[in-house]
């Protein structure tokens, strides 16, 4: 199979990138890693009549970690999550996630942007950026703007994003606790292959031991990540395994889940609750919290 | 036997290693041009019109070609073997008014790129009336075919004595329903040809990644109105087989015509979505068992009636069905059996075989069987099976079942397989494992061990041909029709012309699948390469080093006992200074040779007819864990004791059976075809339809055991789909067992997440 | 058309290529290294697998004339000037770890980056990181042990090349 035919630019700066969108309109599509989209041109499913190639653009792929946030740009490579010390130690969530996305070679380009963008229903970082409460920087050649990960997932592959509109930077409060854990866990068919269901959970503790932050966010159940409203029930409480369970089987009573190929609606649903039940407990063993 | 036996470092690596292999789609030909493929995106349709107008005009666009252009070319390939009970049709070149199944062949797009033809073939404007396409194996279903309205290709009933009375007598009955999924065998190179009809020499010559050159020829010849001589087909490097490069596609004999008709090389490259699409599958079947057996586990009567999806064409007749069926009863001794089937046609591709050929599905079945009689008796699963196993004493055992090319009766000619399972027992640790899994259950864990043991059909004939040459600078040539797509025949006949030849390996060049080479051949599939093609080869070999003896004596002037070979030389043992080289006497043989008696050249060509199939056997052990949570399974252990007779190269015999067993484990526990209600491909990509990585196939213990085989000079036989035969039967073993007393029975393979969790044990209370 | 430069294999190569000729293409038809092979065109199979600026990557899902400038290595570079094989096609040939050699080069490539940068990797982590390309006909284990071999190779040898 190969593609139809496109234009391509390759700008080196972020401001001639979004002239080249907005200039082109929904006949442009941004290349980041090309680890979703190629394939999807090579089969034809996709026909961009032009392609900006952002991978030029060096001033996209900085990591700046701060004391409040860690900002990520868009262009950094997966394989970086796994790599950038900053990152294993400001949000060690992402860092555990990234073996998981694909295999050496897709994260070797595929990028973290390029992944938010796509919101693959059964990827990895739309759910932990939910989970991180992360923040996205958006810019077009009109303007700027910030969009909470909460609100940039709309539907299935849809996106926040503007036509003319590119996600530049990915930003990520700390969360102000003493003690916090972070933890993914998924299930899929094969290593490396999207998840069938996953969970990640982010968690922050008092110096009692009281959990003051829980947040649960499940992928690969429904058109786009699922932030349970069950780990509400964890705030105020001291973390148990017992509670974990039963917010887990709340949290994954609250899926509406799909079914696939590869999986049924009941066995997404109930391997969502162990999952959610799984990643808790590893995060609050993180956090430091008793036995 | 010097090198015959040895774990000859192989001969085809270091162009393999170096990125210099040449595949198919390496070979480039000055003003070659490109072809794609226009497929039915039905499932079953009248092909109104095709319009390639649009399609000509676009700039680099040569030709476009559909049923109408081929004239006489257009009549269906024959079917290969016949069978008079099968009402057979085989797919031509391109369909003919009717699309099939999705992804036949419509039309072709001849341009000056591969881009460029993808972009003109949107361009092709098929006109189609969708038609209800048969997607069931039930009756009723639409008629594929006109002339067969009930769809049923071929049904066929084996049998050995009176199953019937031995159901009614045995002291315990009981029934199962079984069912084996659709799967392909995937080769890492899809398939492809590039054809080049060289006007001048009135020569075609075609490389095709193909494990049938030789039949390609022949359909070739027959359809093209070309003889043998005007036509040489060559399989290069293939990127792997496993039956899906094993018949004559219509895309074999389709380049060639346009190579022809536009008299510029053509080559045409299958994408790998086209080879989900259009490759053909097996293993579709649906069989309603019935087993009487007696207190002690011993199996008196067993009755299989089966269904078997054939697909829209039935290009190699009911071979699949008719290896299940013949095969049934594996390595054990049932007085009474009844083994039958109705092939039926539906609107999907065509199912011929892939690695098994059959023979998985009826491995799957008796061992089963088995595990249900050792449940229903209390037996131990072992016990159960050395209880009913052929005994060695018993061989060449008569199954009491015609074989699938209605030669003769299945007859096991040689094999020990109480031995086989014994040693596959020990080496597993068989008794410590299971204790060490009962261990674990009784913690939660889901832990389950699993055996199966399994008899493979061999070396089937009727022959291949080895050819062998010395010239005059002394190089020595083997050619065969045998192919390799990875089975290592460079190495391995190499091994077996030099141990005849008294020679080494590297002193001889192999090749194989070159029909300029030799003139009749067969190819390799059904684990006959080795077996029939290697007897081939050593028998001209032998032949050759005869002659050379002859010539030697007559050229030193001493008789043939008093001469001494040493590598190529051949001296007067009594006088070493009088010697001959291998290359002198091919130089010798060049001229007039009447007054040494022989023929002129230094060569030999020998065919080798088995009088029969022969058998190769094993037992297969394996240890899973299934999470509770998720049902996924892992094999955690994984022995095998096997037996093929002689071994030309233990390591090849290995490195065979570890991707046979790969590809069962995918075959098992991932690689699921799925079509929808009108004959859409849902599992279409590598996303959807999925190949075992490394991190799904555990490290093997191997173990082998070599009974030699009667039936061929080399004592050998094949092996080429023994790992993969017994895995899905071993999984569900050990599956049952993981599940323990209260989980379900797997009866269905592929075994999806979903169906697996569905098996778990209800949980305790309290457990997540 | 747009104009790109590259290295190949250490050697400076230029051509003028339409945006979408993938950079398996460029490597295969017009440099004649047709040592990458293409198994699946969509990603999933790794037969494809190259080196760029260092990075194993899919030659499959990236366009040539995203290449501009980089260093691309392919297997062809991997033996010596001399002929000499590198340690992983020695311990590749040594283990039987090729049948039909499809997914070879892939594998070499993809082994290659990996042990420049861990020089004792386990048995399960060959296994993973190898488990984006696939083999149909060795059934990995063999491949796996000519890792681990290799990798104790480099490490007596001193320095990973």
């Amino acid at each position: 199979m190969r593609p139809a035919p496109f234009e391509y630019f390759a700008p080196r700066a972020v401001d001639e990138a979004l002239e080249l969108l907005a200039r082109h309109g929904t006949d442009a599509k941004p290349l980041a890693g090309g680890q979703s989209l190629v394939p999807m041109m090579n089969m034809r499913l996709a026909r961009p009549a032009v392609l900006v190639d952002l991978n030029r653009v060096a001033a996209l792929a900085a990591v700046r970690a701060e004391p409040g946030s860690l900002r990520l740009g868009a262009l950094l490579r997966q394989s970086a999550l796994e790599r950038d010390a900053r990152i294993a130690a400001a949000a060690p969530l992402l860092a555990e996630a990234a073996p998981l996305i694909g295999h050496l070679q897709t994260r070797a380009r595929g990028t973290v942007g390029g992944s938010l963008a796509h919101a693959d229903p059964a990827a990895e970082l739309p759910a932990c950026m939910l989970a991180l409460d992360a923040v996205f920087h958006l810019r077009s050649a009109r303007a700027g703007r910030t969009c909470r990960a909460a609100d940039f997932f709309r539907g299935l592959l849809a996106t926040a994003l503007e036509s003319d509109e590119l996600l530049v930077e990915i930003e990520i409060p700390a969360l102000a606790m003493e003690r916090t854990g972070q933890a993914i866990a998924e299930v899929a068919r094969r290593h490396g292959d999207f998840a069938l269901v996953g969970a990640c959970a982010v968690l922050g503790l008092d110096a009692a031991g009281i959990c003051r932050h829980a947040a649960l966010v499940f992928f690969g159940t429904g058109d786009v990540p699922h932030v349970s409203r069950a780990a509400a029930a964890l705030v105020g409480e001291r973390p148990t395994p017992a509670r974990f369970g039963e917010a887990g089987r709340a949290a994954a009573a609250e899926l509406e889940p799909r079914a696939d190929l590869h999986a049924t609606a009941e066995y997404r649903r109930r391997v969502a609750a162990g999952l959610g039940t799984q990643a808790l407990g590893r995060a609050a063993t993180r956090a430091g919290a008793a036995a | 036997m010097k090198f015959v036996g040895d774990r000859y470092l192989r001969k085809e690596d270091p162009r393999l290693l170096t990125g210099r292999g040449q595949y198919v789609g390496d070979i480039g030909l000055p003003g070659m041009l490109h072809a794609a493929l226009v497929r039915s995106p039905h499932a079953h349709a009248r092909i109104v019109r095709v319009d390639g107008a649009r399609a000509r005009e676009h700039p680099g666009v040569v030709d476009v070609v559909s049923f109408l252009d081929l004239g006489s070319a257009g009549r269906p390939f024959p079917i290969v073997p016949p069978h008079p009970d099968l009402r057979g049709h085989n797919f031509s070149m391109l369909a003919d008014g009717r699309a099939r199944f999705v992804g036949e062949v419509v039309a072709v797009v001849v341009a000056d790129s591969r881009y460029t033809a993808e972009d003109a073939r949107e361009l092709v404007d098929v006109e189609y009336e969708p038609l209800p396409s048969a997607q069931t194996l039930a009756p009723g279903a639409p008629a594929v075919h006109d002339d067969v309205p009930d769809n049923l290709a071929g049904r066929v009933t084996l049998a050995r004595g009176d199953v019937e009375a031995a159901l009614r007598a045995a002291p315990r009955v009981v029934q199962i329903k079984l069912g084996i999924g659709r799967g392909g065998g995937q080769p890492m190179e899809t398939r492809g040809l590039v054809a080049d009809w060289n006007a001048a020499l009135g020569q075609l010559t075609v490389w095709a990644s193909s494990q049938v050159p030789h039949q390609i020829r022949q359909f070739i010849g027959d359809l093209l109105d070309l003889p043998p001589h005007q036509v040489r087909v060559v399989a290069p490097d293939v990127g792997g087989g496993f039956g899906a490069k094993l018949i004559v596609y219509p895309e074999d004999v389709l380049i060639p015509f346009l190579a022809r008709r536009l008299a510029r090389p053509v080559r045409w490259l299958e994408d790998r979505l086209e080879h989900m699409l259009a490759a053909t599958q097996e293993r579709e079947q649906e069989h309603d068992v019935t087993v009487g057996f007696d207190p002690t586990g011993r199996i008196l009567a067993l009755r299989d009636r089966f269904v078997h999806d054939t697909g829209a064409y039935t290009p190699r007749g009911l071979v699949v069905p008719l290896l299940t069926a013949s095969m049934l009863t594996g390595p054990y001794r049932i007085p009474a059996v009844l083994s039958s089937f109705e092939s039926r046609y539906t609107h999907r591709v065509p199912v011929t075989p892939y690695r098994g050929a059959g023979q998985p599905q009826a491995v799957f079945v008796i061992e089963r069987v088995l595990d249900l009689v050792a449940r229903e008796t209390g037996r131990e699963r072992a016990e159960v099976r050395l209880a009913n196993l052929v005994q060695p004493g018993d061989m060449p055992w008569d199954v009491g079942l015609p074989n699938y090319r209605a030669s003769g009766n299945v007859i096991l000619d040689s094999g020990d397989f109480p031995s086989v399972l014994r040693r596959a027992l020990e080496s597993a640790g068989y008794d410590a494992l299971r204790a060490e899994a009962a261990a674990a259950r009784a913690q939660g864990r889901l832990v389950g061990v699993g055996l199966a043991c399994y008899v493979e059909l061999t070396g089937v004939g009727p022959f291949e041909a080895g050819r062998v040459r010395v010239d005059a600078r002394g190089r020595i040539a083997v050619f065969t029709g045998a192919t390799t797509q990875g089975q290592s025949l460079e190495t391995t006949f190499a091994q077996v012309a030099a141990d005849e030849l008294g020679l080494t390996p590297d002193d001889v060049s192999v090749i194989a699948g070159d029909t300029g080479g030799i003139e009749h051949g067969i190819g390799s599939f059904a684990s006959r390469a080795a077996v029939v093609g290697g007897s081939a080869v050593a028998l001209a070999a032998r032949e050759l080093r005869a002659k050379a003896l002859v010539l030697a004596a007559r050229v030193l002037g001493v008789a043939e006992t008093e001469l001494q070979q040493t590598g190529a030389v051949f001296a007067d043992r009594r006088r070493l200074e009088r010697r001959v080289t291998f290359a002198e006497l091919a130089r010798a043989a060049a001229g007039a040779t009447a007054a040494l008696g022989v023929e002129p050249g230094l060569e030999s060509t020998r065919f080798f007819q088995p009088a029969d199939m022969t058998y190769s056997s094993g037992a297969h052990v394996a240890r899973v864990e299934i999470d509770p949570l998720s049902a996924r399974v892992t094999v955690t252990g994984y022995w095998i004791s096997h037996d093929s007779g002689r071994l030309i190269n233990p390591m090849v015999v290995e490195g065979q059976i570890q991707g046979g067993v790969a590809l069962g484990i995918g075959s098992a526990l991932l690689e699921e075809i799925v079509y929808d209600q009108d004959g859409q491909l849902l599992a279409g990509s590598y996303m959807d339809y999925l190949l075992p990585t490394a991190t799904d196939v555990p490290s093997m213990d191997i173990d082998h055991l070599e009974t030699l085989s009667p039936l061929n000079p080399l004592g050998i036989k094949g092996v080429g789909e023994s790992g993969a035969l017994p895995v899905p039967a071993v999984l569900a073993s050990a599956i049952d067992d993981a599940l323990g007393a209260r989980g379900g029975r797997v009866t269905r393979m592929p075994l999806g997440l979903a169906r697996l969790l569905a098996l778990l044990p209800p949980p305790d209370a309290g457990s997540p | 058309m747009h104009a790109v430069r590259l290295t190949v294999n250490g050697a400076e190569r230029q051509a003028r290529v339409m945006p979408r000729l993938l950079l398996a293409d460029l490597l295969r038809e017009e440099f004649g290294l047709t040592g990458t092979h293409l198994g699946c065109e969509h990603g999933a199979c790794g037969a494809c697998t190259v080196l760029v600026d260092g990075e194993p990557v899919r030659s499959c899902l990236l366009f040539a004339v995203q290449a501009n400038g980089c260093r691309v290595d392919t297997v062809e570079g991997l033996a010596g000037a001399d002929g000499a094989l590198h340690p992983l096609q020695e311990a590749f040939r040594a283990r039987h770890a090729l049948q039909c050699g499809f997914c070879t080069p892939g594998m070499l490539m993809t082994l290659t980056a990996y042990l420049r940068e861990h020089s004792s990797p386990t048995e399960s982590d060959i296994r993973e990181i190898l488990s984006g390309n696939l083999c149909r006909c060795t059934g990995y284990q063999n491949i796996v042990q000519a890792g681990l071999n290799a990798a104790a190779a480099l490490r007596a040898a001193g320095a990973p090349r």
